[in-house]
């Protein structure tokens, strides 16, 4: 079982979190403070597993991450799951991101959580994986997304409109963040698809 | 109709949707907190509107707002609105926003069963594929119960995307509403052969977790899994699988011999590291199973394995996998000894750990001394104290192992600075010594060293905790002094002023072995035909050095220098008649202690006649135990210390000496006219000792004589409340007024607690410091926070708040009084015996707790803390501080407060309702204490009166006759309080009874108090 998928920044700024058991919002906080800590210590080139993070924690579990650019991708596991199984899972998910956003970076994700959230939700379920394949799981999602548009139809053209006019005002707003090397590297892994 | 669509989207263009609240907060990175919540305030405004597509972008802002940790459970009944929503965009975010806050305790879970039933069942697949997910996530009992039906039908659904997700959510709904799991099972089984791989993954998924949980039930499955697993080319599923065989192995060893092939097919055909990985992990749990042959075909594996491990991770998990072929098969291990030392080398923590357990398994006696040396070496090395302190246990460990060389290492050990385990390396260093005699000669030489430096290692003795190891030099040194080259010189050593600044049991363990060493010099001195001058000297260097023990503050350490100074001094005059008194001093510490094999026991055959089962005599009763709290002073340290030395020993002995005490007591009590027996209720308290005298024998360790065991000082607290309240009886009623006051300062041993008792001497230290944090002056009935000055933060209330037998939680709100931005607020609270404020594990006694939010000007927030407290039968304050970073435009500054924490006992109490039957079955059961109040002038009706009791202090009326009410509450640690009152011409009395008079007597106090303040 899956406990926990947290994705926060360098800096620690969480970008989605989803527990897959019950916090108080406290907690959650702490959880995710924690975690950038006992992840954001480690070398580059260290292994990507980790015992013990107190708080989801005890013995059993254990926090799997992967680190591309700015972002910390951090799955809390217990022993059912399998290691290496994860991080494939991990860079299944970023490749699925990749392919949605085309060429994902950090800001995607700042502005648009409700879809990634989406993207996660045909990947994990309940805290069980649900899907692997990155083809069916991007099906899934434009299939979903079509009909969004299908349903937002003429009523949604103003609002989509506005938005775009409000995007337009503000073209220097990427630019302005300086967050070093924007788009998320996918390094090839053996792994599996 | 359309018109009026287009006409509320054009309204909403002005609202803001999720990227303008991410816009803005990022634009407002100084006063964030204010920002949010005037976006809150907005979202509460568009959720009181009827546009639903309003509703869901308010939702949708909020469920962003709680990821950055703001509580949105407010709006529950808003999220469950959007939920219902035709349209599957707003669905979708309704679930979206449920499945991040909803949990078993959010009530208006219940109104969503209909709703999620007809989601479930809709013709759109994505509309029941959202409910699934969002189900998944805040599943409760009854609606795993009322809709397991629905998800079982959807488990053979057309399409394989609902299929899929339906048999994954079983598993949460057999989580919750277990008896499905029945039913459910044969169509679970079906959709393992399902043709769609997705769905067919999701059912290896369940069963895999369900078989972990208990794999027995699993076991008829097998021939199933094993199909799948020469069939499949899912790697995730053959990695499920394989996991799976892993724990069904060991129970079935069949299985594990058909296995062994299949398995090493794939490990030699797949690609996929991962899967290779988990299929070595099987073979070697088939192989462990197995417990025969083949362990160079694992080994083989293995080594292709780590040799493999370029990458850091799988060099990790190399040696995961090594340390369990290493409990069966050692040898095949043991062959790659040098690249786990290699791996020691590692800058990772993670991976050292790991080979650092591989080598401790490993040590034999041929290796042990090459490990140990390597492991010396990386001691040095070593950064980060976790990892440090981990490596000297393990060579500690390694080296207990065998007793030779071993004092040396752990000499060399105690050069290291900074570690935790003194204590550990002390008691190895006595036990080797102890049990090997061929070694003490070396040991004691060790030793003497050790001594002579004693300064190098007491740098800086509060944190550093290997003076420890000095306890075990000294007691050696003495113990087996006649193998000291230099007595007269680490005597010398022993007594310099430079000891007393060591903790006070090794101080102890000083003094007594000086003696010892005292003795041996006399022996040599007084053999040898030089003059008896130098046997005078030695003993005026005794007595000059021991003055300063004696004034030492530690109770054993006094006691034991006084004794020893006195008997020098004695010696000292003979010495000065020319008497020869070496053999007597001598004579003071004969007898070895010798090794005893832990089995030595048995060997010895039991008399005849002697049944070990019998009571030697009855079981003390009540009173007596009672009476054995009371000995006289003398007496009292007299037996305990009798028992200290005879204890360990000759525990039979203890017994009947013990059993012949009681006797004399019995008697002396029968013929005491002033003697008054105990009730009988006493009795519980004590009901699993053999006497009260065991109590402090057993609790006072000669280790830590100064820390005082809470629970000892709990009971001697309620001894001295029952004493008092039976002296209360006695006494008339005008008497009792004034007895009131002395009560309250029970902390303080004054005139009045000294006349009739006369406690252990430990706990007389303890009760002496008790003022400091027993302040009993009252200054609300509820819990109080007093601030002192308080420029920038105000303390607005507080409410204790009770949950489960010792805990308190203290709510504070934090208002920002002051124009500028507070942050970075730390609270912290200066623990005492009895409460301690909880922080998070990891954390040290005195970290405080960050409070998780910031202040704008003008806005207030709730912390809750929580406090663990031991005994609750008198009030307590704490003292604590808080401090915090406020920021003006150009700068900010670190800001401090002091507080204190009044805990007052009314807070203890938690408002319980009871039955008049059970109140009189109360009354009449006699366990019960009583006590009594007076209160004159109170003018009120009766019915406030009542009023007032009930919600300052807690109770609930159980019965109201006319002029007289009796109510009742219960403390948190299950006291019963009873209350009587009665009310006549402005007098108010209350009898009050209770099974913890101390409890009752505060809590009268308090009430007092209460009306005193009207």
């Amino acid at each position: 079982m899956i406990k926990a998928i947290l994705i926060f920044n360098n800096h620690g700024k969480p970008r989605l979190s989803k527990f897959y058991e019950h916090y108080s919002e406290d907690t959650e906080q702490q959880i995710i403070r924690e975690t950038f800590h006992l992840v954001s210590k480690r070398d580059e080139n260290v292994c990507n597993f980790l015992e013990g993070g107190m708080l989801i924690g005890g013995s059993e579990n254990k926090l799997i991450y992967r680190h591309y650019a700015t972002l910390y991708f951090v799955f809390c596991v217990d022993s059912s799951e399998s290691e290496l199984g994860i991080l494939g899972l991990i860079q299944v998910f970023v490749e699925t991101l990749d392919k949605c956003f085309e060429n994902v970076c950090e800001l995607d994700l700042i502005f648009h959580v409700d879809k990634v959230h989406n993207i996660l939700a045909e990947m994990v379920m309940g805290g069980m994986v649900l899907e692997t394949n990155m083809n069916e799981i991007i099906t899934q999602v434009d299939a979903q997304n079509k009909m969004e548009k299908s349903e937002a139809g003429i009523a949604g053209a103003p609002a989509r409109a506005v938005s775009a006019v409000k995007n337009m005002n503000l073209p220097e707003m990427p630019r302005n963040i300086n967050i070093g090397d924007i788009s998320i590297k996918v390094p090839n892994l053996p792994s599996f698809k | 109709m359309a018109l009026k669509i287009v006409k509320g989207s054009i309204d909403r263009m002005f609202d803001k949707n999720l990227q303008d609240l991410v816009r803005g907060i990022r634009n407002h990175k100084e006063d964030e907190a204010k920002y949010i919540s005037t976006c809150i305030d907005e979202i509460k405004q568009e959720l009181k509107q009827d546009n639903i597509a309003v509703k869901a972008n308010a939702v949708c802002k909020l469920t962003y707002l709680q990821m950055l940790g703001y509580d949105v459970s407010w709006a529950a009944f808003n999220i469950v609105e959007v939920m219902s929503s035709s349209k599957f965009t707003y669905k979708r975010i309704g679930y979206l926003a449920a499945s991040q806050c909803f949990h078993e305790s959010t009530d208006v879970i219940m109104l969503t069963t209909n709703q999620i039933r007809k989601d479930l069942s809709s013709p759109n697949q994505y509309d029941t594929g959202v409910a699934l997910t969002g189900l998944s996530c805040f599943v409760t009992p009854d609606l795993a119960r009322d809709l397991a039906n629905d998800i079982m039908t959807l488990m053979s659904h057309t399409k394989p995307y609902i299929r899929k997700k339906a048999v994954l959510i079983m598993y949460k709904v057999f989580l919750k509403y277990p008896e499905s799991l029945r039913p459910a099972f044969p169509r679970l089984k079906e959709k393992l052969e399902d043709p769609d791989p997705g769905v067919q993954s999701a059912a290896v998924n369940v069963i895999c977790e369900l078989a972990r949980r208990n794999p027995k039930n699993y076991l008829s499955l097998a021939p199933l899994f094993f199909k799948l697993m020469t069939s499949s080319t899912n790697n995730w599923v053959l990695i499920k699988i394989i996991k799976l065989f892993g724990a069904l192995t060991p129970l079935e060893p069949r299985l594990g011999k058909k296995l062994i092939e299949p398995l090493t097919n794939l490990i030699h055909s797949t690609s996929a590291m991962s899967l290779l990985y988990e299929c070595v992990n099987t073979v070697i749990a088939v192989l462990i199973s197995l417990s025969s042959g083949m362990p160079n075909h694992s080994a083989s594996i293995q080594v292709s394995f780590s040799r493999h491990a370029h990458t850091f991770s799988l060099k990790y998990l190399g040696l995961l996998a090594m340390s369990k072929i290493l409990k069966t098969h050692p040898k095949s291990v043991q062959s790659h000894k040098d690249l786990i030392l290699q791996c020691l080398d590692d800058k990772d923590e993670s991976i050292r750990l790991r080979a650092l357990d591989l080598l401790y398994g490993m040590v034999s006696k041929k290796n042990l001394m090459e490990i140990v040396k390597k492991l010396m070496l990386h001691v040095d090395k070593a950064e980060g104290t976790t990892y440090r302190d981990e490596l000297l246990t393990k060579i500690i460990d390694i080296c207990s192992q065998s007793n030779y060389q071993y004092i040396s290492i752990l000499v060399e050990l105690t050069r290291l600075e900074g570690t935790r385990h003194g204590h550990l390396i002390a008691s190895q260093m006595l036990d080797v010594a102890i049990r090997v005699k061929a070694i003490r000669a070396f040991a004691v030489a060790q030793m003497a060293t050790l001594l002579d430096n004693a300064h190098l290692l007491t740098g800086n003795t509060q944190r550093n905790g290997i003076c420890e190891v000095l306890y075990a030099a000294a007691w050696i040194c003495g113990e087996f002094s006649e193998h000291l080259e230099e007595p007269m010189a680490t005597l010398e050593a022993m007594l310099r002023p430079k000891v007393a600044t060591l903790p006070g049991h090794i101080q102890a363990v000083y003094v007594q072995n000086a003696a010892k060493l005292f003795a041996t010099v006399l022996r040599g001195q007084e053999g040898a035909p030089a003059d008896s001058t130098v046997a005078q000297e030695t003993s005026q260097l005794l007595i000059d050095r021991l003055p300063l023990f004696v004034q030492s503050s530690n109770l054993e350490v006094q006691e034991r220098a006084s004794c020893i100074l006195q008997l020098v001094k004695y010696i000292q005059k003979l010495q000065q008649k020319d008497v020869e008194v070496a053999e007597e001093v001598t004579a003071l510490f004969a007898g070895e202690l010798n090794p005893v094999a832990p089995k030595a026991q048995k060997k010895v055959p039991v008399p005849e006649g002697l049944d070990l089962d019998v009571w030697i005599n009855e079981p003390p009763s009540g009173s007596e135990s009672e009476d054995e709290g009371r000995k006289s002073k003398g007496k009292a340290v007299f037996a305990k210390d009798e028992s200290r030395h005879t204890k360990p020993r000759y525990t039979e002995v203890d017994e009947k000496e013990l059993a012949k005490r009681r006797e004399v007591r019995k008697a002396e009590q029968a013929n005491n006219p002033f003697y008054i027996k105990a009730s009988p209720s006493s009795q519980k308290v004590y009901q699993d000792g053999v006497g009260v005298e065991h109590i402090p024998v057993v609790q006072i360790d000669l280790s830590v004589p100064l820390k005082v065991p809470d629970q000892y000082v709990k009971l001697e607290e309620e001894r001295r409340e029952r004493n008092k309240a039976d002296k209360k009886k006695k006494k008339d009623k005008k008497k009792r007024e004034k007895g009131e006051k002395g009560r309250r300062r029970r902390g303080d041993s004054g005139p009045e607690s000294e006349e009739d008792i006369t406690p252990a001497h430990m706990v007389d230290i303890v009760t002496e410091e008790m003022p400091e944090w027993i302040d009993l002056r009252f200054i609300s009935p509820l819990i109080l926070l007093s601030l002192s000055l308080a420029p920038h933060l105000q303390v607005c209330d507080i409410q204790g708040n009770l949950q489960d037998g010792s805990q308190v939680v203290v709510s504070v709100i934090f208002e920002n009084k002051c124009d500028s931005f507070i942050k970075s607020m730390e609270f912290n609270v200066l623990d005492s015996l009895n409460s301690k404020l909880q922080r998070p594990d990891g954390a040290g006694p005195h970290d405080g707790l960050i409070v998780p939010f910031q202040l704008p000007p003008g806005i207030s927030n709730e912390a809750r803390f929580i406090f663990s407290v031991q005994n609750i039968v008198m009030p307590q304050k704490l003292k604590g501080t808080l401090t915090f970073i406020v920021k003006t435009d150009d700068s900010s500054t670190h800001e401090k407060l002091d507080f204190k924490l009044h805990f007052t006992c009314t807070s203890y109490l938690i408002t319980t309702p009871c039955y008049s039957d059970a109140y009189s079955k109360l009354l009449e059961s006699g366990d019960l204490k009583g006590c009594s109040l007076k209160l004159e002038g109170v003018n009120q009706p009766f019915h406030h009166l009542l009023a007032r009791i009930c919600f300052h202090h807690h109770f609930s009326v159980v019965e109201r006759i006319d002029s007289c009410a009796s109510m009742y509450s219960r403390s948190i640690q299950g006291h019963h309080m009873c209350l009587l009152v009665k009310t006549a011409d402005q007098t108010v009395s209350i009898d009050a009874k209770c099974d913890e008079p101390g409890l009752l007597g505060n809590v009268l106090d308090e009430i007092k108090l209460t009306f005193s303040q009207c």
